[in-house]
């Protein structure tokens, strides 16, 4: 809830200065994804914009710590922090 | 060239000619008028990165500079080589590019001025820009293995630009005799798709050993160690025993020189006289790189890791194979994650704002049979200057696991190349 507090507070600040950029800019991490996870994906492959955010963090956390296989997902999972991941999830949950 | 005249993009478009004149002089980021952004290359990274410039900003001016009406993609083109796919499923146009507001200019650049801020076009006129990218890929290097020119590569194929060089190694392939040798020369580090000649090594070998089972393949390698080492070795010996041969630059692989007269490959140990022969040369950022003023020594780009500003030339950012990214090899994965990091970077930076940190994944997945996938992953941040691995993450798939694991990851592969394709072409 804090680091959620804060994430909203930076977009806030950032928000006000840039209007139209704010809503678009994707946190760390977040613009790599639609490499694979977008239209003309094989059905094995999720689908992740507009996607519920809490289940991409559930998704991404248990790639993470391997209580979810996957072939490649833990290997990037890895990467991210838990911070990072909310806040990939929130800005993925929010595409069309 | 001749008399190069100057037009802004107004008169490009074709609005009145006072109107332009009074728009020669270059615009400040803030003016009211919308910044105009050229991008050069529309392959991977040039593409994705005029989309997503529009898509972030839509107010934006973006050019897209690009000679060729079709682009042919070099994933999956190894798949041609092996008579597994054609051509034509590697072909996209620009035409959905265009439609979504992006001007796409079908010409090569051939130079950049970055104090009058102009690009100058084939025909001899020119682009005004506020920000400019290049991701003009890789210039294959004729000057570095003696004997291999343009000319030698009509005969000895690199097939490392997907199309006529790509159908040229596959029809060498088809024509071969049973029993054939056929040679690939691998390249020192860095050059453009890492585990690509060995997984092309893997797709010929299935060619041979399916239609011509008495053949051999050799690589003559310039590294020691090369991408996906462990899995590709386990593929040959599994897949195509006593079919292929790796020889390490120790042991003696590095090609100094060519023979095209006779189809020989020259080694400081020996030479190799093939039936086929893959010369995968060295390469360097494609030369209107060189123009602008943002190759280094090394005939790459040296480029700052949160904006791919150049590092040497302001105002031009460079992303994909022409980069120097660190860590991040020079995959069409790379190059679309750059292209969108960059975009947004351009984008903050045209209106005022201050860039943060990225983060970047690649994801390169190679075939070592049909229905036989393998990867390697990596995330990367800046540090130190460079974009560098993020500890703990990335790495290959797992040596030891069942087919069932590999064929997955062959789905992913095909998957992957239909959802880039359509995210940079669709
Ligand atoms: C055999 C092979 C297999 C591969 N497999 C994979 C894979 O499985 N996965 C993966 O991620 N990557 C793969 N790659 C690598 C991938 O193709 C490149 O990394 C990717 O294309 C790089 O994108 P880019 O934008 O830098 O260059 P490119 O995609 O090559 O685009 C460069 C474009 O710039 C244009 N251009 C150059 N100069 C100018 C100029 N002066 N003016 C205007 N336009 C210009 C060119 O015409 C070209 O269209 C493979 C490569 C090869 C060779």
């Amino acid at each position: 809830m804090k680091t959620l507090s804060i994430i909203l507070g930076v977009a806030t600040i950032v928000a006000s200065n840039l209007p139209v950029l704010a809503a678009s800019v994707p946190p760390p991490g977040a613009a790599s994804c639609s490499g694979c996870h977008s239209a003309g994906a094989a059905a094995s492959v999720s689908r992740l914009y507009g996607r519920d955010a809490g289940e991409i963090v559930t998704a991404m956390t248990g790639f993470r710590d391997g209580s979810v296989p996957s072939t490649v997902m833990a290997r990037i999972a890895k990467g991210f922090t838990d911070d990072e991941l909310r806040a990939i999830a929130a800005w993925l949950a929010a595409q069309k | 060239m001749g008399i190069s005249h100057r037009i802004s993009r107004r008169k490009f478009l074709g609005t009145s000619a006072a109107a332009a004149t009074a728009l020669t002089f270059p615009l400040p980021a803030f003016a009211q008028a919308a910044a105009r952004v050229v991008v050069i290359g529309g392959g991977f990274g040039g593409a994705s990165c005029a989309r997503a410039l529009k898509q972030i900003d839509p107010k934006l001016q973006v050019t897209l500079v690009e000679p060729n009406k079709t682009f042919t993609a070099c994933p999956f083109s190894n798949n041609v080589i092996a008579g597994l796919r054609s051509i034509e499923e590697q072909q996209f146009g620009y035409d959905k590019i265009a439609a979504g507001g992006v001007t796409v200019v079908a010409q090569a650049a051939t130079g950049v001025d970055n104090a009058a801020r102009t690009v100058t076009l084939a025909d001899g006129t020119s682009l005004g820009y506020d920000r400019l990218v290049l991701s003009p890929g890789v210039d294959l290097r004729f000057d570095v293995l003696q004997g291999y020119d343009e000319a030698a590569a009509a005969k000895m194929p690199h097939a490392w630009k997907a199309g006529e060089q790509t159908l040229l190694l596959r029809k060498q392939l088809e024509a071969m005799d049973d029993g054939g040798v056929v040679v690939i020369s691998a390249p020192a580090n860095p050059f453009r798709c890492p585990p690509g000649p060995y997984e092309r090594a893997c797709l010929i070998a299935h060619y041979l050993k399916t239609k011509k089972p008495r053949s051999k393949l050799l690589i003559l390698d310039a590294k020691d160690t090369f991408s996906k080492q462990r899995l590709f070795q386990n593929a040959w010996k599994e897949l195509y025993p006593g079919m292929v041969e790796w020889v390490s630059l120790s042991q003696g692989g590095k090609v100094n020189a060519v023979d095209p007269a006779t189809n020989t490959l020259i080694t400081d140990f020996g030479n190799h006289t093939a039936k086929v022969a893959n010369v995968i040369p060295p390469q360097r950022a494609g030369r209107i790189a060189t123009s602008a003023g943002a190759t280094d020594n090394t005939g790459w780009c040296a480029i700052d890791p949160v904006t791919f500003e150049s590092k040497s030339a302001p105002n031009i950012h460079v992303i994909g194979d022409a980069c120097l990214a660190g860590a991040m090899p020079k995959s069409a994965f790379s190059a679309n994650s750059q292209a969108k990091v960059c975009a947004a970077a351009i984008a903050t930076l045209l209106s005022g704002g201050t860039p943060t940190a990225p983060k970047l994944i690649n994801t390169c997945y190679s075939l070592a049979a049909p229905g036989y996938g393998i990867s390697v992953a990596g995330v990367y941040q800046p540090k130190n200057g460079v974009l560098a691995d993020v500890e703990g993450a990335g790495g290959v798939s797992p040596a030891d696991v069942p087919r069932e694991f590999r064929a997955r990851e062959a789905d992913y592969a095909q998957s992957w190349f239909a959802t880039i394709t359509a995210e940079v072409f669709g």
